[in-house]
């Protein structure tokens, strides 16, 4: 559950990273992902790594054409106009795929089912493995992405100076829409491996509320914090559970989220800075 | 093109412009006050835009003039609902008393979460606020000795210095009584310092931090007056709905009160008034659509062929009849007025009212937002 967290919070965290936007939508896009998933298993008769590939392409995709079709004309209003354009763009998902797929809930067939391993006395579901094996893969294979390449880094200036990354010769309205690519894919992939663990309904999107928990927590705008962070709100659900009365344990991230912002807004991996004037 | 010409310090410091302003809004006052006469039949809709209207005005004090975005005023909402109604009928005290008292909690509940909040900007506040309310919706939910939890809560109706309020005309009545009266002291709050150093906060917290404006303070300030209108609005929302259950308080109200801000335009107080018109007609008009739409589709295609029209006619029907539409709509509408008004229904209307009297000269500049490129707010 942590490692899904983390995946989301990761989605956005890159966003944050590269355009300072913060996307309400992200819980919906996994929605998305995980909805689109199950139309090619169960409807069309896909295999599972397919529609896998197709989930994350389709969703993928479908960020980039936000971007480049709604979100990038807010650029440079107030941050608060972007709160609300991803909101209202949740909502109308939602409603989307509640017309689209039906409000019923669904479970997705996947070659992990029911299938467990042994593991020094203590019994893994393959789902779960699925997760956690994914989770640390992408998560990985991002951070040397914007570590290492080229475009990584030139993605890493276009959100720090947009201007003085344009005249350096940047393409920055690519490099957006690239971004909200990838983070819409991790969106769906997060959708695809959580979707056998949990149901597929049109309110899945809600789990990306907690995801900000996680994403706060690891300090917005670092990728191995967004895991951490992550992680450690899945854990600390799992504990008040059983440690707690009843009821804590809905709630439990979002006061892990607001005891963090009170004390360390930065989280536990962020940089603050002063705006010099 | 009509010229204010200022002869004393008094007209700067009047509530209105000049004498035509006065006269406007004495007459809508009187068609305000004429309405039950007119329209006896809708009266609760419009209490319940009263109703709005207050949130909206508490919302816009916050969102609209000192820049801190909320999404968590349904919470607020609620503990004043649940208040009122548990001083009211627990403890059994006078009406005034008890939404002056829920008021003054809900207040103290803005104090706390604004507490927090001076030390985060922009986005960070928002999901502050947004975790804010969904503990308080579990509150709700689990505090059975004052909530009734789950089972929800029947409200009475208002009793005042032992005046039954029960009709719908004098609850309607109630409901402006309390909407003018936040509206005449926001007004002057708004033009007295403190309003403009919330102003001064919204425009810039460094530079109003230099010019001697204490920013804890007046954050909290405008916290706790936010909260304190949304607790007595709460109160009368409680009377007016009848019957308080946890999950009326949920984040979607809280967007509908955004909703309301942005689609009436943020930063005037004519913009909350708009957005509570349009967010609490807006389901109205919804319902109307989904029972006309199919019959209007029916008959459009129904020029082609009977068999088309009639299976048009069922498609669209069982289109529109689909749960889930509704917050679809709103989210569009949002996204709508974000993309190519954000400025919201006032700012049409100034722009309408530019347009007239400067008429042949208008220019589409003078709106056009100047900053068009982002620098990062990281270093803040």
């Amino acid at each position: 559950m942590g490692c899904i967290y983390g995946l989301v919070a990761l989605g956005f965290v890159l966003i944050y990273k590269a355009t300072e936007l913060v996307n309400f939508a992200q819980g919906d896009l996994l929605m998305l992902g995980a909805f689109v998933c199950y139309m090619f298993v169960v409807w069309y008769g896909v295999g599972y790594w397919v529609a896998f590939a197709l989930a994350i392409a389709i969703v993928g995709g479908f960020g980039a054409v936000l971007d480049a079709t709604v979100l990038r004309r807010v650029i440079g209003q107030p941050q608060f106009a972007v709160v609300m354009l991803t909101i209202g763009l949740g909502a109308m998902f939602r409603s989307f795929a509640s017309l689209t797929w039906g409000s019923e809930i669904y479970t997705l067939p996947t070659p992990f089912s029911a299938r467990t391993t042994r593991l020094g006395g203590v019994t893994v579901s393959h789902e779960y493995v699925a997760i956690i094996v994914g989770t640390v893969v992408l998560c990985a294979l991002l951070y040397a992405f914007f570590t290492y390449s080229r475009v990584g880094v030139a993605m890493q200036a276009a959100s720090q100076n947009q201007l003085a990354a344009y005249y350096m010769g940047i393409p920055v309205k690519r490099m957006f829409s690239l971004i909200w690519a990838i983070s819409a894919g991790v969106a769906a992939i997060a959708g695809v491996l959580l979707a056998p663990v949990s149901l597929i309904d049109i309110n899945l999107g809600f789990i990306g509320l907690k995801a900000f928990a996680a994403a706060v927590l690891g300090g917005f705008g670092s990728i191995p914090g967004a895991l951490v962070g992550g992680v450690t709100i899945g854990l600390i659900e799992l504990f008040s559970g059983t440690y707690l009365p009843q009821g804590v344990k809905d709630v439990a991230a979002y006061i892990v989220l607001l005891l963090v912002l009170a004390v360390r807004p930065q989280g536990m991996f962020g940089t603050v800075g002063r705006k010099k004037v | 093109m009509r010229f204010a010409f200022k002869t004393s310090y008094d007209h700067d410091l009047g509530l209105f412009r000049d004498p035509v302003q006065r006269r406007w809004y004495a007459a809508l006052l009187a068609a305000v006050l004429l309405l039950p006469w007119a329209v006896p039949d809708y009266l609760s809709d419009v209490s319940l835009v009263f109703i709005y209207g207050l949130c909206g005005l508490s919302l816009m004090v916050l969102a609209g003039f000192t820049g801190l975005v909320s999404l968590g005023h349904a919470a607020f909402l609620g503990i004043g609902a649940y208040a009122h109604v548990f001083f009211l009928q627990d403890l059994g005290l006078p009406w005034v008393v008890s939404v002056a008292l829920a008021a003054a909690l809900t207040a103290a509940a803005g104090v706390l979460v604004g507490l927090p909040a001076l030390r985060m900007t922009g986005v960070y506040l928002t999901i502050a606020t947004l975790a804010f309310a969904l503990i308080i919706q579990e509150v709700f939910s689990r505090w059975e000795r004052v909530t009734h939890g789950l089972k929800g809560r029947p409200v009475d109706k208002p009793v005042i210095f032992g005046v039954s309020l029960a009709s719908d005309a004098s609850f309607y009545f109630l409901c402006l009584a309390l909407l003018i009266g936040g509206l005449w002291l926001t007004a002057n709050v708004l033009r007295a310092p403190t309003g403009r150093a919330w102003v001064a906060i919204r425009d810039s917290e460094i530079a109003a931090q230099s010019m001697g404006v204490h920013l804890a303070r007046y954050k909290t300030l405008a916290f706790a007056y936010s909260a304190a209108l949304m607790g007595a609005a709460g109160a009368l929302f409680a009377h007016r709905i009848g019957f308080l259950a946890p999950d009326i308080f949920s984040v979607l109200l809280s967007i509908q009160f955004l909703l309301m801000v942005v689609v009436g335009g943020l930063g005037s107080l004519h913009g909350a008034i708009y957005g509570a018109v349009f967010v609490a007609m807006l389901p109205v008009l919804i319902a109307q659509m989904r029972d006309t739409t199919p019959q209007w589709a029916g008959h459009v295609v129904g020029l082609l062929g009977r068999d088309a029209g009639a299976a048009a006619y069922l498609a669209v029907d069982r289109f529109v009849k689909q749960p889930g539409l509704e917050p679809g709509i709103f989210g569009l509408i949002l996204v709508l007025f974000i993309l190519f008004e954000p400025l919201g229904i006032y700012g049409r209307w100034r722009k309408i009212q530019l347009l007239f009297s400067t008429f042949p000269l208008y220019k589409r500049a003078t709106f056009r937002r100047q900053k068009t490129y982002m620098r990062s707010e990281r270093l803040r």
